[in-house]
């Protein structure tokens, strides 16, 4: 049922381990196609399947103002007619060539694939590369879709008090850039999105220049190059592609707190949210540090600095974690989350992890637990290699998030390289109240205060 | 004393990818059965455990003891306290996770070949031995009690709850394993010794074993792993009709979308006309975006994000369920839609086009699932559990292609009953009568 999905980066309260350590070089095969189209081959011969992704460089933050919600509803009516093709045959026909395919949108990116025989490869690209010029949309596909993206908001955030939260917090956190806007779009802009919004948001971005091709599995460069050579590089670039920036930030001078009141909230808790830098090309050092410090401050209920503090050594918190994704093209966040303790009220829980914070800044990091999280980032980059869509998916996020193929192939060991300096001067960086969003979420607002 | 079988090995070819999973299957000298799958692409190794029972074991009065003891195996064992166990487990770089269902409680892990041992002595440690500190205890049924009170406020959570109750009275289906607010509080640690040494045995018990290892290999883990806990497990209790009838059920709930979870009785998955209803399942609304459900609620009327429907083979009863979720004002007619298709279906049957795309995906579909370690694992242990043998990996596309559109078209009438389609709505729907 997740078919065109809207992938909320950020609404995560913990990090996922992504990425780690090299083990072995994976078989990475990159080059251009003459429109600019950028293509990216992983080798797994283990099994006969291949997976085809087209990443496009653009998401909901790169919508213009009024239409939120357009880069996301575009996704969905990606799969209506074409020139060629009826609405909904292309899953159909994915589907009758015994594969599964799905879209997903984020802020950075909207990304469409296919999971299939290796042999149907062909085929799968016949039908991506028509669907980069050639949709034909109808005013009933419009009205139809649009009350499906609505009640996929209505199943993903109005009926989740914590993502309504999680809104606020980010529109709270961004006060300039997009990134403060939800990927699924507001409630209000959303219904009134026309055809028209999508068409010029389609017309532009959706072109070879624009683009990334994955494909990862059960084959060899010199086919895939033939084949996007005879599907995707007779697409002709388009002139008019924008470079891409985005509104920046000021200055953050200012602490920001709210508390969102919600009855269908069961357990009260807080979030911190502070702005912290992303990877960069050429220079991850910083974001690598920062992995390492949300696994030091809030990685395990039981062996972090925040689990140790205010789960083991006092009864402050039922959970605690903390999170942090270096993917992002623009600067993203750093979040701590508490949930209290029965009896404990959200201030004594707040003040403690401040103070469990401040004593971290001074006690440092712990060598054993750096080399602990250092032994499970390089395994987890093992693990990571049993799932050739992971891969796949780590290098089309990179590349729309502005890195290289280098970046992404540097990253393991730059993380097995981090130090607790490095962490420690990273902590500093990124704890300034100023650039921080507190968030209260909570049953019941005169019972919580 | 050295007993060691190797048992056929099979290698599967066919539909449109072919996979080459080559299973064998193992006798372990102390006389565990196992499946395995030698791979050596990559250096780590995935192991799946199933144990028979679970939290249908609970004793009386003492519901979510087997849930709580499960989440308890991680919180400590022999010497180490949680802390210096999570430590242990942390300098390995293993991922031990603990689970208990219904019917079964799992283990699963997934180590380095270099760390073998070391693993497997760590997690044989937390099953035979763990201590179940006070501490530990009372911090895990903390967790456990507010579990229990966001799943009151998320309807789908109170749809589950709601429908199951109704539906198994007198069973414990009809209740959550992690039991209430009351039960939990009131669990000792000799409730959790007692669901331990329940529930953590080698009676009825499934294993496999895949990745950097040989079968030999893998038989001594997992003597190491399973040889030492006890083979007697408690009788598990019988099985049960489903017994609610057609009809509506809302549980009023304030929020915008209101979520639906409905059924009727189903097919046991050892009955012969099986197949024929996993087909009939996926043409109705088996979750691919081709389902007549999936077309008739989503595409043509835009009432949902999401509608699905599934064989549920229990291993004690059997349903056939979907879910979907509207707005308040809509969720009348995304039942309505639901019913008319369910009788057309019984009626009308499916088409050949219908038959022939859905086996064309079934069979293509399948071979993709073997695509990694950790899957492989799970799909061997899931075939053991409900009785299949190795050779159904290489014969389970034959009985898809078999199922004929007479045959189909039968089972759509004799198995799907509007009438006897219970929908329980969670949220504030509009204009609907409940009964």
């Amino acid at each position: 049922m997740t078919r065109p999905l809207a992938l909320f980066l950020t609404a995560a309260l913990l990090v996922v381990l992504r990425l780690a350590p090299a083990y072995a070089a994976e078989q990475v095969t990159t080059f251009t196609l003459d429109n600019g189209m950028d293509v990216v081959v992983i080798e797994d011969h283990r099994a006969p399947v291949v997976v085809h992704m087209v990443w496009y460089r653009t998401g909901s933050a790169d919508e213009p103002p009024g239409v939120s919600g357009v880069a996301h509803f575009l996704e969905h009516l990606l799969f209506k007619a074409t020139d060629t093709l009826e609405a909904g045959e292309f899953s159909a026909t994915v589907a009758a060539n015994g594969g599964t395919d799905n879209a997903f949108t984020s802020y950075d990116y909207t990304a469409y694939f296919q999971r299939v025989a290796a042999d149907r490869l062909p085929l799968m690209m016949r039908m991506e590369s028509d669907r980069m010029n050639n949709l034909r949309l109808t005013p009933e596909d419009i009205e139809t879709e649009r009350q499906v993206i609505i009640e996929e908001r209505n199943q993903r955030t109005e009926n989740s008090p914590g993502a309504l939260a999680g809104e606020q917090i980010n529109a709270a956190q961004f006060l300039n850039h997009r990134y403060g806007t939800p990927i699924i779009g507001w409630m209000h802009e959303m219904e009134q999105l026309q055809m028209q919004d999508t068409l010029d948001f389609y017309d532009l971005y959706y072109s070879p220049n624009n683009a990334i091709l994955v494909v990862a599995g059960d084959v060899y460069p010199d086919e895939v190059r033939a084949l996007a050579e005879e599907y995707y590089g007779v697409i002709p670039a388009e002139p008019n592609l924008p470079d891409r920036v985005r509104p920046a930030e000021p200055p953050q001078r200012a602490e920001r707190r709210l508390i969102y009141e919600d009855q269908r909230v069961a357990q009260d808790y807080l979030s911190r949210s502070y702005l912290a830098p992303e990877r960069d090309p050429g220079n991850q050092e910083t974001a690598a540090a920062l992995v390492y410090l949300a696994e030091v401050l809030g990685g395990s209920s039981f062996t972090s600095v925040l689990g140790t503090k205010l789960t083991f050594e006092s009864d402050i918190a039922l959970f605690s974690g903390a999170g942090y994704s270096g993917s992002s093209l623009d600067d993203t966040t750093f979040r701590i989350t508490v949930v209290p303790a029965e009896g404990v009220s959200l201030q004594e829980a707040e003040d403690a992890m401040d103070r469990a914070i401040a004593e971290f800044m001074e006690e440092g990091v712990d060598e054993d637990q750096l080399e602990r999280i250092r032994t499970q980032l390089y395994a987890s980059e093992i693990y990571a290699r049993d799932d050739v869509s992971t891969l796949a998916r780590r290098y089309g996020a990179a590349l729309a998030q502005s890195l290289t193929v280098e970046d992404v192939q540097a990253w393991p060991d730059i993380l097995q390289q981090v130090t607790a300096d490095d962490i420690m001067a990273a902590a500093e960086l990124v704890f300034d109240r100023n650039q921080s969003v507190t968030a209260w979420i909570v049953n019941n607002r005169e019972e919580a205060l | 004393m050295r007993r060691f079988i190797l048992g056929i090995c099979l290698v599967f070819a066919g539909g449109i990818a072919s996979a080459a999973v080559e299973i064998q299957t193992i006798t372990t000298p102390e006389g565990i059965d196992a499946w395995v799958v030698e791979e050596r692409s990559l250096p780590f190794i995935a192991m799946e455990v199933r144990m028979e029972g679970g939290a249908n074991l609970d004793r009386p009065g003492k519901r979510g003891a087997v849930n709580l003891m499960m989440a308890l195996l991680e919180e400590g064992s022999a010497d180490m306290d949680a802390r210096e166990f999570q430590e242990a487990r942390e300098s390995l770089a293993a991922s031990f996770t603990f689970r208990a269902y219904d019917d079964t409680v799992t283990v699963s892990t997934r180590f380095l070949t270099e760390k073998s041992d070391e693993a497997i002595a760590l997690l044989r440690q937390a099953l035979v031995e763990p201590r179940f500190d006070p501490d530990a205890i009372e911090r895990v049924r903390a967790q456990v009690l507010a579990g229990i009170e966001a799943d009151a406020k998320n309807p789908s959570r109170i749809a589950g709850d709601t429908f199951y109750a109704m539906a198994f009275p007198d069973h414990p289906y009809g209740s959550d394993m992690d039991g209430t607010a009351e039960t939990v509080a009131a669990l000792t640690r000799d409730d959790l010794l007692q669901a331990h040494r329940d529930t953590v045995t080698r009676a009825a018990i499934h294993v496999s074993v895949v990745g950097d290892v040989n079968s030999e290999e893998a038989a001594r883990l997992v003597d190491m792993l399973l040889a030492d806990l006890p083979a007697e497990a408690p009788e598990q209790p019988g099985h049960v009709e489903f017994g609610l009838e057609g009809g509506v059920t809302v549980v009023d709930f304030p929020t915008p979308q209101s979520v639906a979870l409905f059924g009727h009785d189903g097919i046991e998955r050892d009955h012969p006309d099986f197949f024929a209803a996993y087909v009939l399942n996926h043409i109705l609304g088996g979750g691919s975006f081709e389902s007549r459900l999936m077309n008739e609620v989503r595409e043509k009327r835009g009432l949902t994000y999401g509608i699905s429907t599934f064989l549920v083979p229990r291993e004690r009863t059997e349903m056939v369920l979907g879910q979907v979720a509207s707005s308040n004002d809509r969720i009348a007619e995304a039942i309505e839609v639901i019913r008319a298709e369910w009788s057309r279906i019984a009626e009308d049957g499916v088409t050949q086009d219908e038959l022939d795309a859905a086996k064309t995906f079934i069979t293509g579909e399948y071979p993709l699932r073997f695509d990694g370690n950790g899957p492989i694992a799970d799909i061997m242990v899931g075939m053991q559990q409900v009785g299949l043998s190795p050779e159904y990996v290489v014969n389970r596309n034959d009985f898809i292609e078999a199922v004929t559109l007479e045959e189909i078209n039968r089972v759509a009438a004799e198995l799907l009953d509007a009438d006897a389609l219970h929908f329980v709505i969670v949220g504030q729907p509009e204009g609907l009568e409940t009964n």
